[in-house]
């Protein structure tokens, strides 16, 4: 003791106690650290976080505030949820390319992976609704009329009979709803984007969200049925009136002239 | 013929058959001397004159494909629940009446072809009596002796809309559900007596199980039976009058000149009747109309935006869309003006154009009769307030399908809406007074015609140097053409006072029509057209102009 005692002003005394003091710390955590797998997924957990805080920043913090929390020009995020993250960049309508009544679909900007980090993001500021699994989307074996009236009863105020969208006040409006993604018309439902209202599972259960699905799959997807020709847009009456004036009073007006320029000649004698 | 002679040719059994039954039926009806009569009826060639077989030829295919529907149909409202083919419907509860729409659409053989002949033709039997109206609208044709056979043609116009409205709610859908709906609420708004109406029409309270039935027998007996006798009258008076013409050479008030019905019009009318049912069927067979498969079964409490009524009742939509929503509450009853307004003005826009006859009737004070038509120029005043009608009407219809501008333009729907407001004011009046400066421009190309002949776009240059182009002289028959018009001259109500200083009395009636004779007929409204003493002067002198 008395030889360490004696040199503990050593110069390099400092530095050992340090060694020491760093392989202790080391080797404490080493042996009571947690299991090293867990270890790996919260790590790639916090990654993916991570790289969607950076996409964040880039693409949606001038609208939405560094930290989600909205500024006049973009709502708040937190408590969004993955889900609607899915929605609104899933089906390019975010980032948006010009503020007014309401931002359109367009081209997607971001891989689906990016998308999911962006999620991973919006969803760590605070809890909201999921991305939804195929599980709880897919149309299959879903009750296509039980979808019909609840798409009647729910949504064809604004989107039209068989979704075919229609016009809001002041140039907002509601899209078609053709060749939208069932997962996306499930978010949508989820989380009411935009001018929407949400059906959250409270009062449009999960089932019932499968029905209205299926349902726009048979009357407005490509796999619909016609039987009667044409859609003309599947608008109804106005477009119905449009073509009868057009094709069908046009054409006879048409064969009118032709059969009046078509007459028996006097004879010539 | 008579008995003896035609016992005598039986006889010697020579007579062929056709002339034997002929003889048969004439013995019995005695049709011989009214076909006589009328078999060699001449009818003036222009295709606008064909319009109106348009009009009936459809009318006789909705009529035809009616009846077939009627064997599959249902008028009922008991509930049923759908065991139908169509997937997306089945186990839904439904009307009796939707469902056998549902029936008819896909099981009956041909069943949706048929309805899609009907409903296409509906629409094009109403778009062809407004064209038809507006021909004989623009070329004066409905001036005396024509004036009854213009009421019934209106009439069968607007008989027509309400024929369509009640087909277009029988299958009982969500779509016409709610345009029964509309006019119900149109109905309660009436002050006093309009919960009673409603009540009265639709057997208690709104939809009930009655209207159905009741709208069936409308559709089915009750409109139609009266169209079909309008329809017979309408042609009776077409024969009785004559048909009218394009004035010309050859061609006067007293005379028509064209082909005999007998054999060519009827060749070309029964040609024309298989060329419309084949333009319609083609149309039903390639293009989708009403699919209430897709729209479902009507609910009082679902509704669905892109709600319209059919093209001819679009314009009463056009006036509940834009009216504001006003309403007054007095000693607590409430009158919503928001949709009792456009109740009132929705009569008044059909007959305004009704009555417009009778008011030039009465401004020109013409009690000739005219079978010479107008060409629109030639009336601009009238050619004006019918185009001022027509833009009235078109905005109108905008308004009623706002919200499909609204979505295919990227417009806001206020906006729009607005926009119908101001026009419904502005539009008319704009279109009045731009369409009579057209006319009043063609008459003046129409008087240098006649005076300095046709352009021929040769370029001359006489030996001292002066370019001039060469002007064709009409032929005579394009002069006559040109010119064979009556220029009516605006009225003058004379001295105010008599020879002894006295103010003479002038009824307020009288001074009106002076002023409206003035407004039509004046200087303002119409190009003195050229005399034959202007004519000589310009074409006796040096050889240009």
């Amino acid at each position: 003791m008395k030889k360490l005692s004696a040199r503990r002003r050593h110069p390099l005394a400092a530095v050992v106690v340090l060694l020491l003091a760093l392989a202790a710390t080391g080797g404490l955590y080493t042996a009571f650290a947690p299991a090293s797998k867990a270890k790996a997924d919260d790590s790639a957990q916090s990654l993916t976080i991570e790289e969607g805080k950076k996409l964040y920043e880039v693409g949606c913090a001038s609208c939405h505030g560094t930290g989600g929390q909205g500024t006049t020009d973009g709502p708040s995020l937190v408590g969004v949820g993955a889900a609607a993250v899915d929605f609104q960049v899933g089906t390019g309508r975010m980032p948006a390319q010009q503020p007014g009544a309401q931002v359109p679909r367009k081209k997607v900007i971001y891989s689906q992976g990016e998308i999911d980090q962006l999620a991973a993001y919006i969803a760590s500021l605070g809890a909201g609704p999921n991305v939804p699994t195929k599980n709880e989307y897919s149309p299959e074996g879903a009750d296509i009329a039980k979808g019909g009236e609840l798409f009647r009863t729910n949504c064809a105020q604004c989107h039209n009979f068989t979704g075919k969208g229609g016009a809001l006040t002041h140039g907002k409006f509601a899209p078609d709803l053709e060749g939208v993604a069932p997962r996306h018309i499930y978010e949508a439902m989820q989380t009411g984007p935009q001018n929407m209202p949400s059906f959250p599972d409270t009062t449009l259960s999960s089932k019932n969200k499968k029905d209205i699905i299926a349902y726009l799959n048979a009357v407005n997807s490509d796999e619909t049925v016609n039987p009667g020709g044409l859609e003309l847009g599947g608008l109804g009456p106005v477009s119905e009136g449009l073509f009868a004036w057009i094709f069908g009073l046009g054409a006879l007006i048409a064969v009118a002239v032709w059969v009046a320029a078509r007459t028996a000649k006097a004879k010539k004698s | 013929m008579s008995t003896t002679a035609s016992n005598t040719t039986r006889s010697r059994g020579k007579e062929p058959a056709g002339e034997k039954l002929a003889d048969w039926v004439d013995g019995r009806l005695g049709i011989y001397s009214l076909a006589k009569a009328n078999m060699r009826k001449i009818f003036p060639d222009h295709w606008s004159f064909m319009l109106g077989e348009v009009c009936l030829y459809s009318f006789l295919i909705i009529i035809l494909t009616g009846v077939y529907l009627t064997l599959f149909f249902h008028p009922s409202m008991n509930e049923v629940v759908y065991h139908g083919s169509y997937v997306p419907l089945q186990g839904q509860l439904m009307s009796e009446a939707f469902n056998s729409t549902l029936h008819i659409s896909f099981e009956v053989r041909g069943g949706l072809l048929i309805r899609q002949i009907h409903h296409w033709a509906a629409l094009v039997f109403l778009a062809g009596m407004f064209v038809h109206m507006m021909r004989v609208f623009f070329t004066g044709a409905f001036r005396k002796p024509r004036e009854i056979n213009w009421m019934f043609g209106f009439l069968l116009f607007v008989l027509g809309m309400f024929t369509g409205f009640t087909g277009y709610s029988l299958p009982d859908d969500l779509l016409s559900g709610t345009g029964v709906r509309f006019m119900e609420g149109a109905i309660l708004s009436v002050p006093i007596i309009g919960t009673y109406l409603s009540f009265f029409l639709f057997g208690g309270e709104f939809p009930g199980h009655d209207f159905v039935a009741r709208f069936y027998s409308i559709h089915i007996l009750l409109l139609p039976g009266i169209m079909l006798g309008l329809v017979v009258g309408h042609l009776i008076l077409v024969f009785y009058h004559k048909h009218t013409q394009f004035a010309g050479p050859g061609k006067t008030n007293n005379n028509v000149v064209g082909m005999p019905l007998l054999p060519v019009y009827m060749a070309k009318a029964g040609g024309f009747f298989f060329l419309v049912f084949g333009v319609i069927a083609a149309i039903a067979a390639v293009a989708q109309i009403n699919p209430i498969w897709a729209i479902g079964p009507y609910r009082p409490d679902q509704v669905s935006t892109g709600a319209q009524p059919d093209w001819y009742m679009g314009f009463s939509e056009g006036l509940i869309r834009t009216m504001p929503g006003w309403e007054i509450n007095f000693w607590g009853h409430t009158l919503v003006l928001g949709v009792f307004v456009p109740l009132v003005i929705f009569p008044l826009v059909l007959v305004a154009i009704a009555i417009y006859p009778f008011l030039e009737a009465w401004v020109t004070g013409d009690r000739r009769e005219h079978h010479i038509l107008d060409r629109p120029r030639n009336a601009p005043t009238r050619t004006a307030f019918g185009a001022a009608w027509i833009a009235w009407y078109f905005v109108l219809l905008v308004g009623g399908g706002n919200d499909l501008w609204a979505t295919h333009f990227h417009l806001s729907i206020n906006a729009i809406t607005w926009f119908v407001r101001v026009s419904f004011f502005v539009v008319p009046v704009l279109v009045f007074v731009v369409t009579k400066r057209i006319c009043l421009g063609l008459q003046r190309r129409d008087k240098d015609k006649v005076l300095h002949g046709r352009e021929s776009g040769i370029i001359k240059r006489l030996p001292h140097g002066e370019f001039i182009e060469v002007h064709e002289p009409l032929s005579q028959e394009q002069l006559y053409t040109l010119t064979a018009h009556h220029q009516y001259e605006p009225l003058e109500l004379g001295p105010t006072v008599d020879e002894n200083g006295v103010e003479r009395k002038i009824s307020g009636t009288k001074k009106l029509r002076a002023k409206l004779s003035g407004a039509f007929y004046g200087e303002e409204s119409q190009i003195p057209k050229p005399t034959v003493e202007e004519y000589k002067e310009i074409t006796s002198g040096h050889g240009h102009h």
